[in-house]
């Protein structure tokens, strides 16, 4: 197995700078074991947990390492052959906030409807809300169970990703009740998938069609917010090359689209509709070409357009890019994912395969060079101490506190993943002391036992034994009850 | 300054180039008497859009009672009545404690005021105004951010305060910036903050890499405002003889005055408050929220004593609310609203503004006050009248504001130079 990890590194050397890789070597041919750093290989393992994953749990580095990484990279692009432990599976398929669909969940929280002039009952209100609420937060259990304990941790990663790139934010009217519902039927099913079917089924979702307003957009009242950001920030990008005129454009051809509204009579209300009364059927014209008045196939028509553009090929390559390898990400590795997505037709799987193949994944420059938003911060340091229980407030305060609550970026441009967005004094000085009470064990649970303080000799293991010298050393000089702490506080920690 | 670590604090504060100077007493090494003259914006966000027309209600104008039979605030002169501004307008009786510094000519109001942003959306309009650029989604920092860049240096982390858990978007940006969370009467205490946890991670991170300065300024910060709240504290014991501490608002007003008259390294302050969403029986809500408030704004005025003359505050909304009360004698997401200015050198006693009028038409869209005066020339004016910004400096912090129209004319009284 040894070997095996050391001829990656070896692989991993002579790519450097060099174009892609057509293809990896076959798993089973057996490389001679040369090269000058005994740890680079373990380092190459420890880079692609803290790439693929939301950083390496107790037992994943053994794991990788003797599975091998190229078939562990393989197995996490092809999440439907790892299997879900039952548990977990169960526990999932538990939360109805994930499994009903929109329109369900608002049949089952919505306040009973009142006639024209009735006053409404202020307790059935409450228990509306509070039922709204309870949804909001089987939703952020969820996914923090998903993310913490979840053995498909690629799929966990760009559900992440790209629901980043979709963003919602959970206070605006109803939108809380659907995320989970948005996440798990909307995203999840096409995360590695082709990004026309992603791009499909999140302008279906009537949580987008209520967040970006385009359940408002008709003939006749024109409402442009989902036409400017689905070329904006969900396709071609800001510099994408498209006008004002195409966002009208696209407006008009958006016109009708949204869902079915809720009420007495209504029992599919909040699901996806085209209403061509309210439609425009006049013929129009979208980045040069005709798209002629036919309704709900002009939006189909249009998606196709964006998703195949180009520009769209670039800015997701480019996000891309920047998630996974660099915050100024190397021009020529972008361009050659944007590459491999329009000769696959945007196939998500075949970009990511080019990305981990790449020379500049696999850089030395590129090794925790990634400052890890809050949200991956925390994730790594509960995966790191091995915390298996969810103490979801505490996620919640801690990730507020630091400025990434879930669901909670007001703005449809997503968190950014940069570490221009998130290092500050304040950020470092509340990561390190959380790095302290989970490092501790004084992470405060309701009623229960915490988990027990986080063994350095241990942590050191998960990690790898990779540590740089001065954390190495630094460890070695402080008091036994802070090294765990210090690790998961430390520079090497804070990047992935 | 005999707690913490005095030989950290004043290690790393002269390494930024700056000399403690006695109890108490910071000044920028080499920058002039910094004490003496610091001048500071305060902003008071009242987040959940307070209702303006009750806050300074027009009470001369017989619409008003039409629109709001149920909430309507009785005129001056009735028991539980208006207090009269100026023979037009009334002040809510909760905001009773502000009387004085109207009429002493420090508190002005500006009627009418608000984002050019027609939406109706609590987190759009917020976000607009503290980014300071209405309608432009996705802008990445704070205006009050922008402002620290252009304000003098030095810059350190404690210049420009929160008090609360988060930063908020208004003071998101490059320059650094610290907050504090409060907890009862005192600082709410991070791990870090214990000397022996500190001392450990110091050796992690002393170099001059991107994350060691980053640490090494959030540790200066938190000394620093750590340091400030212990002595505001041990003499405000002395000082009250047990009298009952404030609560609330007036808490951190309190806490922050007294910061702020002891630390002249901290020139922007930000405070946000809440439950101004009145949708449902307005009435005893807004009341009980804007009674703490103005306890809150007199507290702070008073602790700042002779600094308050170097001070402006800023309360603003996200936006105000529907003329007419709704069915559940509450209102609704409106549009134009009133900002208030305190503040030593504002000439106030008066509400400035340009009044639209209570007329259908001149409703906008026949529901809410229109807004005929930009958000961002109230904050322009003061940030040139009263920090003395220049024109290139002002539109690096509100691009795209326009210009001030001659209602705000003398709003904040031209600073003397001696």
């Amino acid at each position: 197995m040894t070997r095996r990890i050391l001829s990656l590194g070896l692989i991993g050397t002579l790519v450097l700078g060099a174009p892609a890789i057509a293809k990896p070597p076959p798993v089973s041919t057996p490389k001679p074991a040369k090269t000058v750093d005994p740890h680079e290989g373990d380092r190459r393992i420890i880079h692609a947990l803290n790439r693929l994953t939301f950083g390496p749990r107790p037992g994943d580095f053994t794991m990788v390492a003797s599975m091998g990484l190229e078939r562990y990279i393989d197995a996490q692009l092809h999440p439907e052959t790892i299997p879900m432990p039952p548990e977990l599976d169960h526990k999932l398929k538990g939360y109805e906030a994930l499994t009903l669909s929109s329109g369900e969940l608002w049949l089952k929280t919505a306040p009973p409807e009142t006639r024209k002039g009735q006053q409404p009952d202020p307790e059935a209100q409450r228990r509306s809300r509070e039922q709204m609420h309870q949804t909001f937060e089987q939703t952020v259990e969820a996914r923090l169970l998903e993310d913490l304990e979840s053995p498909r941790q690629l799929e966990a990663v760009m559900v992440d990703f790209w629901f980043n790139h979709f963003n919602l934010y959970f206070d605006k009217g109803p939108v809380q009740l659907w995320l989970g519902s948005f996440e798990e039927q909307a995203i999840r099913p096409y995360a590695l998938g082709r990004f026309r079917d992603l791009l499909g089924a999140v302008a279906r979702h009537p949580a987008m069609l209520f967040y970006l307003d385009n359940f408002q957009n008709a003939a006749g009242g024109i409402n442009e917010n989902y036409a400017r950001e689905l070329m904006e920030l969900h396709t071609l990008g800001v510099d994408g090359g498209y006008s004002q005129a195409d966002v009208t454009s696209l407006a008009h051809v958006l016109t009708g689209w949204g869902f079915r509204r809720p009420g007495a009579y209504q029992p599919d209300g909040f699901s996806y509709f085209f209403n061509f009364r309210r439609h425009d059927f006049a013929d129009k014209t979208l980045l040069g070409k005709q798209i002629p008045g036919a309704g709900e196939g002009e939006v189909e028509l249009a998606l196709d357009m964006l998703a195949r553009h180009p520009s769209t090929a670039h800015h997701l390559a480019y996000k891309l890019a920047q998630y996974f390898v660099a915050d100024d990400p190397p021009e020529g590795l972008v361009k050659r994912l944007a590459k491999r997505y329009l000769d696959t037709d945007g196939d998500i799987r075949e970009v990511l395969t080019t990305l981990f193949r790449s020379g500049e994944f696999w850089s030395g420059q590129a090794y925790r060079a990634k400052f890890k938003t809050p949200n991956q911060y925390l994730l790594s340091v509960l995966r790191a101490a091995g915390v298996h229980e969810v103490p979801r407030d505490y996620v919640e305060r801690n990730l507020t506190e630091l400025g990434q609550p879930l669901y909670g970026c007001l703005t449809p441009d997503g968190y950014k993943n940069t570490q221009e967005a998130w290092l500050s004094p304040d950020a470092m000085m509340r990561r390190v002391s959380l790095a302290v009470t989970i490092g501790r064990g004084r992470l405060p649970m309701a009623g229960a036992m915490g988990p027990a303080p986080v063994d350095p000799g241990a942590l050191a293991t998960t990690l790898g034994h990779v540590l740089s010298p001065d954390l190495d050393h630094a460890v070695s000089a402080a008091p036994e009850d802070l090294r765990a702490a210090l690790i998961l506080g430390s520079p090497d920690f804070m990047r992935r | 300054m005999n707690r913490r670590d005095f030989l950290r604090r004043s290690a790393a504060m002269t390494a930024l180039g700056m000399l403690p100077l006695g109890l108490g007493g910071w000044v920028w090494g080499g920058g002039g008497p910094g004490h003496a003259r610091t001048k500071r914006l305060i902003v008071v966000f009242l987040r959940g859009a307070v209702d303006g027309l009750s806050v300074v209600a027009p009470y001369t104008d017989p619409l008003y009672f039409a629109a709001r039979p149920r909430i309507a605030l009785p005129k001056p002169g009735t028991d539980g009545g208006l207090i009269d501004l100026d023979g037009r307008f009334g002040l809510h009786p909760a905001l009773e404690r502000l009387v004085p510094l109207w009429k002493s000519g420090s508190l002005a109001f500006v009627h009418a005021c608000g984002s050019p942003d027609p939406t109706r959306s609590h987190f759009d309009a917020q976000d607009y105004m503290e980014s300071g650029l209405p309608g432009r989604k996705g802008t990445v920092d704070g205006w009050m951010n922008r402002l620290l860049s252009v304000l003098p240096a030095p810059h350190g982390p404690t210049q420009a305060v929160s008090f609360g858990p988060t930063i908020p978007r208004i003071l998101e940006g490059h320059m650094a910036v610290s907050n504090m969370a409060l907890e009862r009467n005192a600082a709410k205490l991070i791990p870090v903050d214990r000397p022996r946890i500190g001392r450990a991670f110091d050796a992690l991170y002393s170099g001059r890499d991107a994350l060691s300065v980053a640490y090494q300024q959030g540790q200066e910060a938190r000394q620093t405002l750590l340091d400030d709240l212990d002595q505001v504290n041990e003499e405000r014991q002395m000082a009250d003889h047990g009298a009952p501490s404030p609560v609330g608002f007036g808490k951190d007003t309190d806490q922050l005055a007294r910061m702020l008259a002891l630390d002249p390294s901290i020139k922007l302050a930000f405070l946000a408050l809440g439950g101004w969403d009145t949708h449902i029986n307005q009435g005893a809500q807004l009341a009980n929220h804007l009674r703490p408030l103005a306890e809150g704004l007199t507290g702070l005025v008073q602790g700042l004593g002779d600094a308050f003359a170097d001070t402006t505050i800023l309360v603003m909304s996200e936006f105000g609310r529907t003329f007419r009360e709704n069915g559940d004698a509450g209102t609704d997401h409106g549009h134009g609203n009133v900002m208030w200015v305190l503040g030593g050198n504002v000439q106030g006693g008066k509400v400035y503004g340009t009044w639209p009028g209570l007329g259908d038409d001149q409703l906008y869209q026949k529901r809410d006050l229109a807004v005929t005066t930009d958000f961002r020339t109230v904050v322009g004016s003061v940030l040139t009248g009263h920090l003395g910004l220049m024109t290139p400096q002002l539109a690096r912090v509100l691009p795209g504001m326009p210009p001030a129209d001659s209602s705000l004319a003398g709003l904040i009284r031209p600073t003397k130079t001696s």
